[in-house]
């Protein structure tokens, strides 16, 4: 349970440093990277903020992950969830904010 | 070498310890509705702190129509066995309507049905999208008149002088800056304590766990070193989740109606009780005849129903979500298992914390206490938090007194100054923070009735705990900090080391088994109506003393004795 961050694609805006519940996520090079991985929540706070695409969240081997990644982006009230299976295959979901769960 | 920090002093009229739930709320309340300052601190940053960071898909303390506050306090009075305090559900449960309409106006989405009423999940809980609650309250407190936030601000210790609060000192976890704040009124409401014992996922994932592993019992800690009373740390809280993710089992139980099952099928949750420490112990006792593992049987559920569950996931605990994708299985293709976690000492889902007036001021005057960290009052959870912040902000406002000045004692800051430089720049650094962290948790995972020993334990267990726990407490001073996110690091591991002493005193006291699993001593297996008590304490001279007291039925309390 922990999160990657791309640091080919972190624009070094920081944001994900300021919001993480934690203060797990540092700056090094005017880049983020994660400085405590096994300290994450799993909460995704992070990957929500970033505009980048530059973060991914992912499960650790020791609760079942089998290397598939997951992010988010918006599009105004609308999230769109990506997922990356480890076999190359992407699901999407598509949630709209002002939609309330229905369970 | 030693290395001088920067003393910074801030005077303010009210100072709130942590920035979640509650500390928003009682800020937003303060603001609205006086003209006094505000200062709020909170250790990481206000917009996702807190239990809402991933966000939360019901509001599950609600009074639905037809049904009355009254009827909220009956549930939670029997769901914790008589040890709670009417007088403080009641005045919660009356606030959580009105607080849940604030939060509406703010922005939260609620679920309506057709005549624009909202839909009930069960008997207590509406369905809402939370998952930007947190961020939506936070906006709100940072447009709010007169507050002022500092974020990255770690308090460590309250300001007491003659059993009353004067403010609070702590750190910056970047700057090499102490904070001393002045206040005449201090609200603790820096949640619970996780962390306390091993974890479901000890290893690389030891923080996927179900109470935020940021929330390491700061508020309980300074309380109990300043004095205050404590109440039913010995009611501890274990929560029946998915395994492995740790993601919550009610959107699947209530929500879509999956049963709990062990793997022959067999619907065991009748035969155990379904209280929620109930429905932990069935499962444990499932397992233990060989049962195992046990279930929620989501796969009985309709096909149609997988994408609205996929997506209710994504809102509050996205790796459940993540998982079900992972294996190529949908909810309504396989069962989800479940399993306890470890314990926790949470305010807001069992009655552990300080013992507070009606008012929910503590025993310690001007001191008050909301959300996870007041005692007391259980299955309070979000709506409980905001109503607990608005009760403590208005009497803050009603009892404030403008004349009064505030007195600090200036060497007690700095002994405090001294001792932060002193871990920074420490020569003995024979353990880390992460070693000792580790050893607490071994201990009380296996003599103070953790996962390993499922949930059990005996006198004698208890009180090796006790020893060791000292033991490890002792160690503390071979630990060094490199920078002031490590400091941050060791006063979370000596304020957990300072909750597992309160929760090992309590469990050692509380002579019967009350609850089982959060309570289950092997001792006395039987509960014991001479036991229908409150377990509180006190620190004296370094001693935990003992105060049992008679169940509370007026519906107005005031601290006497």
């Amino acid at each position: 349970m922990s999160i990657r961050i791309n640091q080919e694609a972190c624009v070094g805006c920081l944001k994900c440093i300021k919001v993480c519940p934690g203060s797990l996520i540092k700056e090094k090079d005017k880049k983020a990277y994660i400085k405590y991985p096994k300290d994450c929540w799993g909460c995704v706070s992070c990957v929500k903020e970033c505009k980048f695409d530059a973060i991914d969240f992912y499960l650790g081997a020791d609760i079942g992950g089998n290397a598939s990644t997951m992010n988010v982006t918006y599009e105004g009230d609308i999230l769109h969830w990506k997922i990356k299976k480890s076999d190359g295959t992407v699901k999407t979901i598509d949630v709209f904010s002002k939609d309330s769960n229905k369970y | 070498m030693s290395k001088k920090l920067e003393h910074i002093v801030i005077t303010t009229d009210v100072l709130i310890i942590g920035g979640g739930t509650a500390g928003c709320f009682a800020a937003l309340t303060l603001s609205k509705n006086s003209n006094l300052n505000v200062v709020v601190a909170e250790k990481a940053n206000v917009k996702r702190s807190g239990c809402l960071a991933a966000g939360v898909n019901a509001i599950n303390a609600y009074i639905i129509e037809g049904r009355k506050p009254e009827d909220y306090v009956d549930y939670a009075t029997k769901d914790a066995a008589g040890i709670v305090r009417h007088d403080l559900l009641l005045t919660a449960a009356r606030k959580f309507n009105a607080t849940t309409k604030v939060m509406e106006q703010l922005g939260l989405v609620i679920l309506k049905d057709e005549n624009g009423k909202y839909v009930a999940r069960g008997n207590r809980n509406i369905k809402i999208n939370g998952e930007n609650f947190k961020p939506i309250l936070t906006k709100a407190v940072e447009e709010a008149k007169r507050v002022t936030i500092l974020n990255n601000l770690n308090i460590t210790d309250l300001l007491v002088e003659n059993n009353e609060a004067m403010g609070a000192i702590g750190f910056h976890i970047s700057h090499e800056k102490v904070y001393e704040i002045r206040a005449q009124k201090v609200l603790v409401a820096t949640g619970g304590a996780a962390g306390l014992y091993k974890p479901n996922n000890p290893g690389f994932s030891r923080h996927k766990m179900w109470y935020p592993p940021f929330n390491t019992g700061a508020g309980y800690a300074m309380g109990i070193l300043a004095g205050a009373e404590m109440t039913s740390f010995e009611m501890r809280f274990i929560a029946l989740r998915c395994k492995d993710t740790i993601a919550p089992t009610g959107t699947i139980a209530q929500g879509v109606g999956a049963k709990q099952v062990n793997s022959r099928g067999d619907v065991y949750e009748e035969k155990y009780g379904i209280t929620t420490s109930e429905r932990v112990y069935g499962t444990v006792k499932e397992n233990q005849l060989g049962n195992g593992p046990c279930y929620l049987q989501t796969s009985k559920i309709e096909k149609e129903k997988d994408e609205e569950l996929l997506k209710a996931y994504l809102n509050m605990a996205p790796s459940q979500t993540l998982k079900w994708i992972e294996s190529g299985k949908n909810p309504s293709e396989q069962d989800v298992e479940i399993a306890g976690t470890e314990p926790y000492i949470v305010g807001g889902h069992t009655a552990s914390g300080y013992w507070v007036n009606t008012k929910r001021e503590t025993t310690i005057k001007g001191l008050y206490a909301a959300g996870d960290v007041a005692g007391g009052c259980p299955q309070k959870y979000v709506t409980g938090a905001l109503a607990e912040g608005e009760i403590a902000a208005l009497d803050i406002i009603d009892k404030f007194d403008a004349t009064k000045s505030i007195q600090t004692n200036s060497s007690f800051v700095s002994k405090k100054m001294k001792e932060y430089e002193d871990i920074l720049y420490n020569q003995s650094d024979f353990f880390t923070v992460e070693e000792l962290e580790e050893a607490m948790q071994k201990v009380m995972d296996e003599y103070a009735g953790g996962i390993s020993t499922h949930y059990q334990f005996n006198e004698k267990q208890l009180k090796l705990a006790d020893e060791k726990i000292d033991q490890i407490r002792q160690m503390t001073k071979h630990v060094r900090a490199n920078d002031m996110h490590e400091l941050m690091f060791v006063y979370e591991l000596k304020e957990r080391l300072t909750v597992c002493k309160s929760v090992i005193a309590h469990l050692l006291h509380r002579k019967e088994t009350r609850w089982h699993s959060f309570n289950e001593n092997l001792d006395y297996p039987n509960t014991d109506e001479g036991y229908f008590k409150y377990i509180n304490s006190i620190l004296v001279n370094d001693e935990l003393k003992i105060i049992v007291r008679d169940i509370i039925k007026e519906a107005d309390y005031e601290h006497t004795n």
